[in-house]
């Protein structure tokens, strides 16, 4: 079935040989990895599938310019490795044995990307036009960087919590110079005697747990003045 | 959780473990215990030549603090980035006409840009400062922040927040581990960790770097411990709680090392992949073979063939053709700050969920780093509240508040574009030899100009029980004979490689090339490691001319 078809399409191209080939004018390089891009699911690449291809790229033209009248048997493919991988050509309905030129048909697939895609169930990747660059869509970006307002929010945390404690601190430290005030005054009312011990009260010299005893002078004292 | 050297670093961290973690963490414990002062206090009453130790820990301290909270600003700014969908390491940025990818993401990989070009904004070399980056001196600002809120209140209060930086990270370590070992090529890191090799082993700066880790997770030689250890009872058992806290720190590091080297793993394993399904497809469109015919079994007999083939367009397309190497994947892995940031992103952006793992992870870095935050600020507080002169005139919060802001001020060198060059001279001499010497200096002090029997009759009055030989062997010989020879590798390195050199990040390339410091680079280096080993005998010395000068006066009154 499929010689035969080969067969018929050979005897009907020979004279649109020359203008299919690779590198020639106005043609383009088709790749195509089914197998990377549906795994499992892969169909194989047959003349319908090459059928279907013609139909798009015939569609892609007539979108593009209203004017056109392309038709399916103006697309000639060519050169169909096992990569999946051929040449194509489209010519000109009009004119006999021309090709559309080539930024024409790249403007026309360029526009219908989408749409020649999902039609194989491909991506950008997966169906490459080799000198037709796409476009890449951009990533989403939100007016604010996200990660200012993470640190926004981190940020108006931390300083609540620094001047929360800092406010508790100086209440605490207030109080506590209210009530040694209250204190010393209660004390100077009742009189009570602080010990003292060579001219200094006993609290100042315990010093760490009494490993270190305060009265004693520091080491440079040792030494009694004269 | 700095640099862990690779596959084979087990047998060094353990050894230096026993020799030197152990034994030196018990001794600064029973010093600070017994002295019931801080570290400059402490060392005086050993001995008053010695006050310049405690000042050199100090100072190392200060060196630490400066640099090492620009890791907390670098992991809150990943942390903040990985609330979005996809995360924005895991692909490059396209170009101005939107046809590609920026060209240097395109030479480098998607997640070294981000983190060379998006976070640091590196400058080719380290002459050329550049200005300072605002998102960076921001996430450093409010890093600082956080260190002011839980240092605010005093050692009392720190302690209960390094229960919560100690405790988190294990939870975080745990579901990693679970999500480690599930990956696919975990295996991989894991049999190259625990393998060791014997080229590593003879090579002294995998020991420096095991002591340095050691002296690093324990704290040793900052005189945090002192400082701690003095707030203890007397009869605290120090004893036990060295071996305790040495053998919780071993057994987290390694099993933080295991969670890294299988994470390393399934990173090797899949970019060895993808750099074999590159060659695959690569010969597949040059030849356009069929699809499938060619996998990772058979890559290399179809490449001779094809070489035998077609000799021309083989030869036309093997400089593309890379060797694809496992083995070389995984060696890569592990050097530097920068480079465990680079690996982590790497691997958590191919995992499913990343968004989840990436904020666990950072999270987990950021109470790690701010946990030795605490350690090192508390390092220099209590000498500072301590002292007469400014911890009575001013309050706690005035003075950490001060600390905190000239510190912060400082860091922002390093936000500067050519910041990771001076960051690296930190990281790498600020404090490695330093603390080499301050330890060496308290084991010889301790045991030979205390008098290691003074010790030991202290110990028995402190905890009931005397240490027993592993412990005195240890003290007296094992300890200074290791840091000694350390030091003479690392001379001795120095000399044979004559200049120092680092690595500048080249954008044209899109990899790292080596450079020589400048003249002041080096002046810097020499001051950082000067400063603080040049206390100790700045200080005996001062002491020594104190007493002088006394013994005169008193003389010529007599």
């Amino acid at each position: 079935m499929l010689r035969a078809l080969l067969l018929i399409l050979s005897v009907v191209a020979i004279a649109h040989a020359e203008l299919c080939k690779p590198d020639a004018q106005n043609a383009f390089k088709v790749r195509i990895s089914i197998k990377t891009a549906l795994g499992d699911n892969a169909y194989a690449w047959d003349a319908n599938e090459e059928y279907l291809f013609k139909a798009m790229v015939a569609f892609a033209m007539r979108r593009y310019s209203s004017k056109s009248t392309t038709q399916i048997s103006n697309v000639l493919l060519c050169n169909v490795t096992d990569r999946v991988s051929f040449w194509f050509v489209v010519t000109d309905s009009s004119k006999n044995v021309t090709t559309v030129p080539g930024s024409v048909v790249e403007a026309a697939i360029r526009m219908n990307r989408n749409r020649i895609n999902s039609a194989f169930l491909l991506s950008d990747k997966t169906l490459q036009f080799l000198k037709i660059t796409s476009t890449l869509s951009p990533p989403v970006e939100p007016s604010t960087p996200v990660w200012l307002i993470v640190f926004g929010v981190v940020l108006c945390l931390i300083v609540a919590g620094i001047v929360f404690l800092i406010v508790s601190g100086i209440q605490k430290h207030k109080k506590k110079n209210k009530e040694s005030t209250e204190r010393e005054n209660l004390e100077e009312k009742v009189e009570v005697t602080v010990t003292l011990e060579n001219g200094l009260p006993c609290e100042v010299l315990d010093l760490k747990a009494g490993h270190i005893n305060g009265v004693f002078p520091a080491d440079d004292e040792r030494f009694t003045s004269l | 959780m700095n640099s862990l050297t690779g596959g084979g670093f087990l047998i060094p961290y353990l050894i230096m473990l026993i020799a030197e973690g152990m034994p030196l963490l018990y001794l600064e414990l029973a010093v600070g215990q017994r002295m019931r002062q801080g570290s400059i206090g402490a060392w005086k009453m050993i001995s008053p030549y010695l006050c310049g130790v405690g000042v050199a820990s100090v100072v190392v301290s200060f060196f630490l603090s400066m640099y090492y909270n620009v890791i907390n600003a670098w992991a809150f700014w990943y942390l903040f980035h990985s609330f979005q969908d996809p995360l924005p390491w895991a692909t490059c940025p396209l170009n101005s006409n939107r046809t590609g990818y920026e060209e240097e993401c395109e030479r480098t990989s998607s997640t070294q840009y981000f983190w060379y070009r998006q976070t640091l904004n590196i400058s080719p070399s380290l002459e050329a400062s550049g200005s300072v980056q605002w998102e960076q001196a921001l996430c450093l600002t409010l890093a600082w922040l956080v260190v002011y809120l839980c240092i605010l209140r005093g050692t009392a209060s720190t302690g209960k927040v390094v229960y919560v930086t100690a405790s988190l990270p294990y939870c975080v370590l745990i579901i990693y581990l679970i999500r480690g070992l599930t990956l696919h090529g975990a295996v991989n890191g894991l049999f190259y960790m625990f393998t060791p090799k014997l080229e590593q082993l003879l090579n002294p700066k995998a020991w420096i770097s095991a002591a340095t880790q050691i002296f690093f997770s324990l704290g040793l030689g900052f005189g945090s411990l002192i400082a701690f250890a003095s707030y203890n009872e007397p009869s605290n058992n120090c004893e036990r709680h060295a071996i305790i806290v040495s053998l919780i720190n071993s057994t987290t590091s390694i099993f933080a090392s295991i969670v890294t080297f299988s994470i390393y793993g399934f990173k090797a394993t899949f970019n060895y992949e993808s750099c074999i399904n590159k060659v695959i497809l690569l010969l597949l469109n040059a030849f356009d073979l069929e699809e499938g015919s060619l996998t990772a079994d058979n890559l290399s007999e179809k490449k001779d063939y094809l070489m035998a083939t077609y000799p021309q367009e083989y030869a036309q397309l093997a400089p593309q053709i890379k060797n694809c190497s496992l083995e070389a994947e995984l060696d890569t892995a592990v050097q530097g700050t920068g480079l465990a940031f680079i690996v982590y992103s790497e691997a958590i952006k191919n995992m499913e969920v990343p968004q989840l793992y990436s904020v666990l992870y950072f999270f987990m870095l950021l109470m790690l780093g701010i946990g030795s935050m605490l350690g090192n600020t508390a390092a220099i507080l209590t000498p500072l509240t301590d002292s007469r002169a400014i911890g009575a005139r001013f309050p706690k919060e005035v003075i950490s508040g001060v600390v905190c802001f000239i510190n912060c001020v400082i860091g922002l060198i390093f936000t500067m574009e050519a910041g990771n060059y001076w960051f690296d001279i930190f990281n790498d001499y600020a404090a490695t030899l330093s603390l080499l010497l301050i330890v060496l200096v308290e084991t010889i002090a301790v045991c030979y100009i205390y008098g290691i029997r003074r010790f030991e009759k202290d110990l028995y009055t402190m905890i009931g029980r005397k240490p027993n030989w592993y412990w005195k062997i240890m003290w007296a010989f094992v300890s200074p004979l290791l840091i000694i020879s350390l030091f003479i590798f690392y001379l001795t390195d120095y000399i044979l490689t004559g200049t120092l050199q680092y690595q500048a990040w080249d954008a044209t390339q899109g990899q790292l090339v080596t450079k020589d410091y400048p003249g002041y680079a080096l002046a810097v280096i020499g001051l950082l490691v000067a400063a603080s080993t040049m206390c100790i005998p700045l200080g005996a010395l001062m002491t020594f001319i104190r007493k002088r000068l006394k013994r005169e006066r008193v003389s010529t009154v007599a």
